[in-house]
């Protein structure tokens, strides 16, 4: 096992996070698959009601660490966290913690749209009615509405509630997915590669509806996009084989990076 | 710097400065021979110079016209996007010492032979000099060397001394003889032309640095040129 100190990671002190609360504080975090040590003495801290970007090639760990905020990594086998995740200053994985609450409190929205096989009103209503979050069937449609029109649904879907989630279009159905992870009033939504499989102006409406909401969440978004990391986030970390290099305020990351690795990497450099 | 993982857009940078190595050739063969035109009033020089602007003003477009094709393709980020910018920047400074050349040039014509030759000298050591400049700045371009261009940067201190000194001179020939007052005037044009080329040059050494180092030059430039606050009392 690996027990090296901290890397040094380049950055400079980010000004979102001076100019925001801190939502997130990870200190000191290793993952590992197995033998396999994905991620290796990560520290970050990360704002609140800002998109945080997570960037790199693939198996750099930016998943994983992703995954590892709402504890989605406790379901695979063989996996191990140590270290600290504060979220409000309680660290996520301490014994007294309930993860069912905590998913509650961090949503996730994924690279594939994958609504239930349910109805459209149905998908959203199963977060709150599951949490108890609505009290009554009014309060539930109230729920339901006022989420798709957050994730910019609601026109689009409004007369036809009761038709299955899978049959909207993809781009539809990703932002069905938003919805239904916003209908549970979450703190943070966690966004893995959510416009992959997306076209270009459905991925600009995702991204449109990213700069809609983040005044209300902290959002942390993984995408192989730098183009869409440089136009959504106000944060970027890059990652690299398990380590953190470098993160900093996107505007600095894009145009004028501290690391060698990361410059290669944004300029398309890296083999 | 390793190279781009896509082999093409390696070739769209290298060739985008070649265009530019190209117009900055040009741009000190033409100051040279304004120069040379105007000192030996080699007035079949001259005319060359004035037809060669073209040539100059030619690479520009192609320059931009490149220069946006690669954004648009490649969607370059940090010192690719810098060096993209950076180039349209320099070409447009190169095309403006262009025009600066052929408008000294022009001034052959109206230079009379009876006008005596060592007027003329303070021209051409100001054009030596913005030549030296220009020389040097385009080499720290190809070499990428931000402090060659900071060097550059800072000696053009003396190009704005030796103005002032020539302008002092000139106006007092002009007072001393009105009949000089013609060919003096276009001397002092000449001159104020290397004295513009000499800035063009110190924007140029500014982009160079940012392109380095992906940030602006934070110290003043001393500014000598004081010639636009300087008066003539013609009673003394």
């Amino acid at each position: 096992m690996d027990a090296s100190p901290q890397r040094p990671v380049a950055t400079t002190s980010p000004r979102i996070l001076a100019a925001r609360e801190t939502k997130i504080v990870a200190s000191d975090v290793n993952v590992y698959y197995g033998d396999k040590h994905a991620i290796k003495h990560l520290s970050i801290d990360i704002p609140d009601r800002a998109v945080s970007a997570f960037i790199g090639p693939s198996g750099c760990g930016k998943s994983t660490f992703l995954r590892s905020i709402n504890r989605m990594n406790d379901t695979i086998d063989g996996c191990r966290v140590t270290g600290e995740i504060l979220v409000d200053g309680k660290n996520i994985y301490d014994r007294d913690l309930d993860v069912v609450q905590l998913r509650a409190r961090v949503g996730m929205v994924f690279q594939k749209p994958n609504p239930f096989p349910k109805s459209i009103f149905e998908n959203v209503a199963y977060g709150p009615r599951i949490h108890g979050i609505a009290k009554s069937k009014t309060d539930l449609e109230e729920i339901v509405v006022n989420s798709l029109k957050k994730a910019s649904l609601f026109e689009e879907v409004k007369d036809r509630l009761a038709h299955p989630g899978t049959g909207l279009s993809g781009g539809q159905q990703q932002r069905l997915c938003i919805a239904r992870a916003i209908a549970v009033n979450p703190e943070i939504i966690l966004m893995d590669e959510p416009c992959s499989a997306l076209d270009p102006i459905a991925s600009a409406r995702i991204e449109e509806l990213i700069d809609e909401i983040r005044q209300n969440y902290c959002i942390i978004i993984v995408t192989h996009s730098m183009q869409q990391a440089a136009r959504v986030s106000q944060l970027t970390a890059f990652f690299h084989l398990g380590d953190l290099v470098e993160f900093g305020d996107t505007d600095d990351m894009f145009t004028t990076p501290k690391d060698k690795r990361t410059q290669d990497y944004i300029t398309g450099r890296f083999g | 710097m390793s190279d781009h993982t896509v082999k093409s857009y390696d070739d769209d940078l290298a060739n985008l400065k070649q265009l530019l190595a190209q117009m900055g050739g040009l741009a000190e063969e033409q100051l040279a021979n304004a120069i040379d035109a105007v000192t030996k009033r080699d007035i079949r020089l001259a005319d060359r110079v004035i037809a060669g602007d073209e040539k100059i003003d030619a690479l520009e477009q192609q320059i931009e016209e490149k220069s946006i094709l690669t954004i648009a393709r490649r969607q370059p980020m940090a010192q690719d996007l810098r060096q993209i910018i950076v180039a349209i920047r320099i070409s447009a400074d190169l095309e403006r010492i262009g025009d600066l050349a052929k408008n000294t040039a022009k001034r052959t014509h109206a230079i009379s032979e009876q006008m005596p030759r060592k007027l003329v000298s303070g021209l051409t050591r100001m054009g030596n000099l913005a030549l030296e400049q220009l020389k040097n700045i385009l080499d720290a371009y190809a070499q990428g060397d931000a402090d060659k261009a900071i060097q550059v940067w800072r000696s053009d201190e003396d190009i704005d001394a030796l103005y002032n000194s020539i302008f002092r001179e000139l106006l007092t020939y002009m007072m001393e003889d009105p009949r000089m007052i013609g060919p003096c005037t276009h001397l002092l044009f000449g001159t104020k032309n290397m004295e513009r080329i000499g800035d063009h040059t110190t924007n140029i050494a500014e982009n160079i640095y940012f392109l380095v180092h992906g940030k602006a030059i934070t110290e003043e430039r001393p500014k000598k040129d004081s010639t636009s606050t300087t008066n003539y009392n013609l009673n003394t």
